[in-house]
This record gives C-alpha cells, sequence and structure tokens, in this order.
C-alpha cells in the first residue's frame, strides 16, 4: 500500500534520467512571414512508429490573443505543453491590464520550459513553432527540445529542415501575398507528402495577422504520377527493374 | 597450381569488426560527401554533380571530378566513398570497351547497369559507392540511380549523396517531361546548387554532363558559385630583392618528337 503510493507521487523522480522515445508524433511544420502576418501549414497525420495511426490530429493550435503555435514530435508532450500555455494565458488574463502576452514572450516561455526539462533528462519530446503578430510586429520563432531557439522569417522542423528549406529560402520574399505564401506552403507540403514516409495528404493552413487567427478547413493536395518512366519504367531495358 | 578463390574474401570483415569492438577506431574514408543528379529531356539525358571531397569535418578537394566516363555515350556520377565510386567506375568502364571490341556495337546503358549492379552486390555493400548512371543508346535515353548494395532504380529523375534531399526537394516542385536542353541544365543546376547550399558536404562548384543522340558535351565547373572573395588586387610575384638567373626560356618540345595518337576518345577520363 505504501509502495504504491511512494510509487503514484515519486514516479517522475524514480523514472527521470532513463531515456525517452516517442510514440505518437507529428511530421513537420512549416511557417513563414507573409506580407500581414504569418502562415503556417502541418499535415494531420499522428504516427505510432510506422503505422499511420491517427489522420485528423490538428497540430496548429491558437494561444492567447495574438498567437500560433505548431508542433512536431510526440503529441502528448504537445498536449502536455498546451495545458501549461493555457495556465500562462489564465494568469495573465487574471491581472487584467490591458495587456496580453504576444508571440515573442510565448516563445522565450516556451524555451525555458524546453530547456529546463532537457536539463533535467525528461524532454517534451517536440520541436515548436511559434508565430504570430502584435502591434504590427511578425513575429516567427522555433524551439527544439533540447531548447535550441531562434526567429526568422521561414522555418520548418523535422523532415521539413530538408526537404522544405531549400525551396523556402530560394522563393521566400518579404512581400509576399496570402495567395503567393500559400502556393509556397503548399509547394513544400507536396514535396513532403512525396519523400517524407510518415506525411498524409490531409493539411490545415493558419493564417494570424493583427485582426486574428484563422485556421483553414482540413484539405488534400493534387499529386502528379504519370510520368512517361513510371508508367513503364523496363521499356527497352529489360535487365533492370 | 593453385586457383586463387574467386569472389571476396570476408575474413578481415570480422578480424577488423573484432578490433573496432574493442576500441580500436578506424580509419576514416575519403567520402564524397556529394550532391549528384540526373535527369531526363526530351533529346537525352544530364547529369550534375557538386565538386567537394570531404575527409570527415575538411574539405579534402575543392574540385575534385566526380563525373566519370564510362563510354562515349554514357557517363556516371558516383557518391560515398571516393576511392570506391572511382575504381568501380574505371573497372566497368574497362570492361564495356572490351565489350565493345568484341560486339563492334555501341555500348548500351543497361550493360553498364548489369555489370555495376553485379559488382556491388557480389561486395554486398562493402563497396560504398551510389551511382547515378545515365546515357543514350540505340534503345533511346536511360537514367538509373544503383545503390551500395546492388539495387537499382529507373527514373525519370534521380538524385543522390547526402544533398540528394535539398536537390530533390527541387527536382519534385519544378520537374516536367520534354524539357529543353537549356531548361534541363538550369534545372540540373539550381538543383546542385540547392546541395551546395543547404548541405554541408557538398560545395564549391557544378559540373555538368549532356548526353544526346550521338553526341556529348561535358561542362567542367559550368558554374563556379563560391569564388574566392579576398584577392589580393596586385597578385603574386616574386620579391624584388630575387636574383634573375635566366629570362630565355628553351621549350622542351625542340628537344624531343611529340607524336600524337588517336584521336579525342583515347583514354579519355
Amino acid at each position: 500500500m505504501i509502495l504504491r503510493w511512494i510509487l503514484y507521487y515519486h514516479q517522475k523522480e524514480i523514472l527521470r534520467g532513463l531515456i525517452e522515445y516517442p510514440y505518437v508524433t507529428g511530421t513537420s511544420i512549416i511557417g513563414i512571414k507573409y506580407k500581414d502576418g504569418i502562415l503556417m501549414a502541418a499535415d494531420m497525420g499522428g504516427s505510432y512508429g510506422s503505422t499511420i495511426r491517427y489522420k485528423s490530429v490538428e497540430r496548429l493550435k491558437q494561444v492567447g490573443k495574438h498567437s500560433l503555435i505548431g508542433a512536431s514530435g510526440e503529441i502528448s508532450d504537445f498536449q502536455e505543453i498546451l495545458k501549461y500555455l493555457d495556465e500562462l494565458i489564465l494568469h495573465d488574463n487574471m491581472w487584467d491590464d490591458g495587456n496580453s502576452l504576444g508571440p515573442k514572450e510565448v516563445h522565450n516561455y516556451l524555451t525555458r520550459v524546453m530547456y529546463n526539462r532537457r536539463n533535467k533528462f525528461d524532454p517534451l519530446w517536440n520541436s515548436l513553432v511559434i508565430g504570430g503578430v502584435k502591434n504590427g510586429q511578425k513575429y516567427l520563432g522555433s524551439v527544439s527540445m533540447i531548447g535550441v531557439h531562434y526567429e526568422d522569417d521561414h522555418l520548418a522542423t523535422g523532415f521539413g529542415n530538408h526537404l522544405a528549406r531549400p525551396i523556402l529560402r530560394e522563393e521566400w520574399r518579404e512581400d509576399l501575398s496570402f495567395e503567393e505564401g500559400v502556393k509556397l506552403l503548399e509547394k513544400c507540403m507536396r514535396n513532403l507528402l512525396y519523400r517524407d514516409r510518415s506525411a498524409v495528404n490531409k493539411l490545415q493552413i493558419a493564417k494570424i495577422t493583427e485582426e486574428g487567427l484563422t485556421v483553414s478547413q482540413p484539405y488534400s493536395l493534387k499529386t502528379f504520377w504519370n510520368f512517361a518512366a513510371f508508367q513503364n519504367p523496363t521499356v527497352g531495358a529489360t535487365g533492370s527493374w | 597450381m593453385d586457383v586463387p578463390k574467386t569472389g571476396f574474401s570476408f575474413d578481415l570483415c570480422r578480424r577488423n569488426e573484432m578490433l573496432t569492438k574493442k576500441g580500436l577506431k578506424s580509419p576514416g574514408y575519403l567520402k564524397t560527401g556529394t550532391t549528384i543528379v540526373g535527369l531526363i529531356f526530351e533529346n537525352g539525358v544530364i547529369l550534375g554533380a557538386d565538386t567537394r571531397a570531404t575527409e570527415g569535418p575538411i574539405v579534402a578537394d575543392k574540385n575534385c571530378e566526380k563525373i566519370h566516363y564510362m563510354a562515349p555515350n554514357i557517363y556516371c556520377c558516383g557518391a560515398g566513398t571516393a576511392a570506391d565510386t572511382e575504381a568501380v567506375t574505371d573497372n566497368i568502364s574497362s570492361q564495356l570497351k572490351l565489350h565493345r571490341y568484341h560486339t563492334g556495337r555501341e555500348s548500351r546503358v543497361v550493360t553498364a547497369l548489369t555489370l555495376l549492379k553485379s559488382h556491388l552486390f557480389r561486395y554486398q555493400g562493402h563497396v560504398s559507392a551510389a551511382l547515378v548512371l545515365g546515357g543514350v543508346d540505340v534503345t533511346g535515353p536511360h537514367l538509373h540511380t544503383i545503390y551500395p548494395h546492388g539495387s537499382t532504380d529507373t527514373l525519370p529523375f534521380a538524385t543522390m549523396g547526402s544533398g540528394s534531399l535539398a536537390a530533390m526537394a527541387i527536382f519534385e516542385s519544378e520537374y516536367r517531361e520534354g524539357l529543353t536542353r537549356e531548361e534541363g541544365v538550369n534545372l540540373v543546376t539550381k538543383a546542385i546548387c540547392s546541395g551546395i547550399f543547404n548541405d554541408l558536404g557538398s560545395g564549391s562548384n557544378v559540373d555538368v554532363c549532356v548526353i544526346e543522340k550521338g553526341k556529348k558535351e561535358y561542362l567542367r565547373n559550368h558554374l563556379t558559385p563560391n569564388p574566392r572573395t579576398y584577392i589580393s588586387s596586385k597578385g603574386y610575384t616574386f620579391s624584388k630583392k630575387t636574383e634573375v638567373l635566366l629570362t630565355k626560356i628553351t621549350p622542351l618540345k625542340e628537344l624531343v618528337d611529340v607524336v600524337q595518337v588517336g584521336g579525342g576518345d583515347a583514354m579519355e577520363e
């Protein structure tokens, strides 16, 4: 009886120091600044190892009045982070002083949380992207599970680092319109769909501006598979496959 | 007389594994940590490669050649261990030449493909060569990728090496069928540049090779997007105090008769 009580209250301390593994994971997030604010894209897949277990996971969420957070990595840790952020915003509202936390402050808070957990060998297994607009200032920042944080005009997590960043570095501009921004994000998401095994063809795009946040309805991208070489790969070249 | 055992002897592999387990640091390999690409355009095949060869974190060769000659109508890009890619392409290139003499015909890309994949499979992945093979023969243009363990793919566009994801991002978003030569070269250059600037294992210059029916063009250092930034404006020369011994140069050719053998193809590399 006492043993069970000890285990219940001190489980975290007893188990701390052991290596954690992520179980249900989300894949890449892509975020860009555009003319009026921030655009972020994420697909709705939750993989359980090599199975695509969940296909309606919302990985883009609002934080307070001014911010949008997107998470890749362990979904349960993301839900925990949302709980922390909820508490943070609640306490901020209780001050009732007319001021509200902006994306820069939320980013800094999360950086401290992630870094301190990492120092205790008990990380939250996520890569986060925080974006928002406050008082006309656009902000886009990233935090990883070990506390590496920085801000930039365009960000990507997970596989997006390898497949989306080259495209963003080539084609991002300061004055993208909403349509151009969405086209750029879709280009990157299509690439990820082709080449990331944990991607699913059901994505959401979120837009945050000074006016507020809108998250699109889930939709699919069109893919092209009709290359001549795909139809009959070994025509005229028998001996290969 | 003892006939030497054919095939690869794996005895030393067991010894090496045992030594590594005991804590011996195995010698490093010169890897090409690379971006190599190939694509099929309306009239043939275009291959591209960067020119950086790395030895761990150090750039060992700033301007190496990764597009290897296989036959007058077939070229092969190589990623992985530099010695392996060089040796395996040289070997199969020789075999193809002998085969051409034997059959009296132009080499086919599938021949090179089968020779390469059988060789790599026989060595069970220990020959660390990942290749992009492209060429135009009587049956048309062909592009293949070959992995170190011996598997192959036939593709309209392909990338290999550490910078393959960066280059593939460009190809997946911009490749179309029926590209013209100019569009093809531009796309290949763009993909290699994406590898050069986004991957640490790739860098320096862009090499391109265009193969069409009956002709090929090897554009060595087609693009040099990484020039030396600060060059001494005065140039480099001897200090004023240097003693000048002679100012007449005797060309060696006057003393020796140099005979030119064959056309441009002989011993092409």
